[in-house]
């Protein structure tokens, strides 16, 4: 399995990159950061770009930085930067414990968490945990800058909302500023580190008298995409930790699980109901503590 | 075929290669540079056998062009030796624990386990199956590999205590 023929531009600044995507006309020119996606698409010739632009040596597209209320990220840091970030444990704890379930230590090693969001696998981590906290999106082109919310951005499986001549250059996650926050992160795959049949990511913050105030729920591989589940984030509100179940019931709704080689629909769907309702106990336990 | 010329910083040495841009890492390695330590298996990133060091920390050779290596450090499984040509004491623990069946893995395990144990001089067994959890070995020969394991730790830490 060999990639076919391409050129190859390393870039040296954001404006080459907008500008090298903008002149592409009929070639499909691909950014590469990581290349842990894209490079055994190529490999299987299931991409052939005529250009590969490398980002790795632009500086300003990598380091994670708090704004207070949010968390940046450059498109292009690495999956082992975040896991060993202490701005990311410290206060994305739910991303914390996403990266942990993420491929492994060769692939993290290089792995971006652009990269993740812009293939837009259904089952990848860091893009359900962004999803659950509503992140956004800054993308460049030639055009100018636009920021774009992640909840939407996701089309089918391996196919998302950016456009051919933009650049995904950073990704911001909120920072909830409620006293009282838990996290849950639960996955089921068929060996640690491979992408997951289904993941569910939750983050609830308790009121003074144990109910629950807020929720932000997603889960992956039960749709072509990963879903934010905002009807059930709604039922969760003013509920107690016990007696939940009738609520978890809603996942139903909004999810359309397929069967593939790894798991029946029927399988994904059991399985996502116990992993959203482990997440959510996981994170209201943590929560009240 | 469009053709660019390369240089590669490999186990210290500067190594000036003509290679198209498709070429990957791992087959610039041994078949441009002939270091055939490094293997190369499932050719898509599932297997671990090409796992080589990038500058400090390992990366799977395969899903890397080797163009866009040039201005790093690569380090390969022959760069693990000692500087007189003999086995690491992490080889040494394979031989003398049986870590190897048919060796295809060999290297790669070899690269994982020397990147835990540069950063965690202690590990566990769940540290050990997690660093080594991206690499097959399909003699299933891992309960082997992961005393190996144990075993350079504890001579590195014994070692050190002498020093």
């Amino acid at each position: 399995m060999k990639a076919a023929a391409f050129d190859y531009v390393r870039a040296s600044s954001v404006d080459e990159i907008c500008r090298l995507l903008a002149e592409a006309g009929d070639e499909e020119r691909k950014i590469i950061a990581g290349g842990q996606t894209l490079v055994p698409l190529m490999a299987m010739r299931m991409a052939r770009p005529d250009m590969l632009i490398d980002i790795n040596d632009v500086a300003e597209l990598a380091g994670i930085d708090d704004h207070g209320d949010y968390v940046s990220f450059g498109a292009g840091t690495r999956q082992r930067a975040i896991e060993r970030s202490g701005i990311v444990s410290g206060r994305l704890p739910l991303v914390a414990k996403a990266v942990r379930n993420v491929g492994h230590q060769q692939t993290r090693n290089r792995g971006t968490i652009g990269g993740s969001i812009v293939h837009g696998d259904p089952s990848a981590e860091l893009p359900l945990a962004a999803l659950a906290l509503e992140a956004t999106m800054v993308l460049r082109s030639t055009a100018g800058e636009t920021e774009m919310a992640l909840d939407g951005f996701f089309e089918a499986a391996m196919v998302t909302n950016i456009e051919p001549d933009q650049l995904l250059t950073e990704i911001r996650i909120p920072v909830w500023q409620d006293p009282r926050t838990g996290t849950g992160f639960h996955e089921t795959a068929s060996r640690q580190g491979d992408f997951a049949i289904v993941a569910a990511a939750a983050q609830v913050a308790l009121a003074d008298d144990g109910t629950i105030a807020r929720a932000a729920v997603s889960v992956g591989g039960a749709a072509p995409s990963p879903v934010k589940l905002h009807a059930l984030e709604a039922a969760l509100v003013g509920k107690s930790a016990d007696g939940l179940d009738d609520v978890i019931a809603l996942v139903d709704d909004e999810i359309e699980p397929d069967t593939d080689v790894h798991a029946t629909a029927d399988y994904r769907r059991r399985v996502t109901r116990k992993l959203v309702s482990r997440a959510i106990a996981d994170a209201v336990t943590e929560a009240g503590k | 075929m469009k053709q660019v010329e390369v240089t590669l910083n490999v186990n210290g040495k500067d190594r000036t290669v003509t290679i198209p841009p498709r070429m990957t890492l791992v087959d610039c390695l041994r078949d441009m540079m002939r270091l055939t330590g490094t293997h190369v298996g499932c050719e898509h990133g599932i297997c671990g056998a090409c796992s080589v060091f990038l500058d400090d920390e390992p990366i799977r050779s395969c899903l890397m062009f080797a163009v866009q290596a040039e201005g790093h450090r690569i380090t390969t499984v022959e760069g693990l030796l000692n500087e007189d040509g003999s086995l690491s004491d992490l080889q040494d623990s394979f031989w003398d624990c049986h870590a190897m069946q048919c060796g295809y893995c060999t290297p790669g395990m070899l690269v994982a386990s020397e990147a835990l144990l540069a950063e965690n001089p202690d590990p566990t067994e769940d540290d050990i199956r997690e660093a080594i959890s991206g690499n097959l070995c399909r003699c299933t020969g891992y309960q082997q590999i992961v005393e190996a394991v144990q075993m350079t730790a504890k001579r590195r830490r014994e070692g050190a205590a002498h020093g």
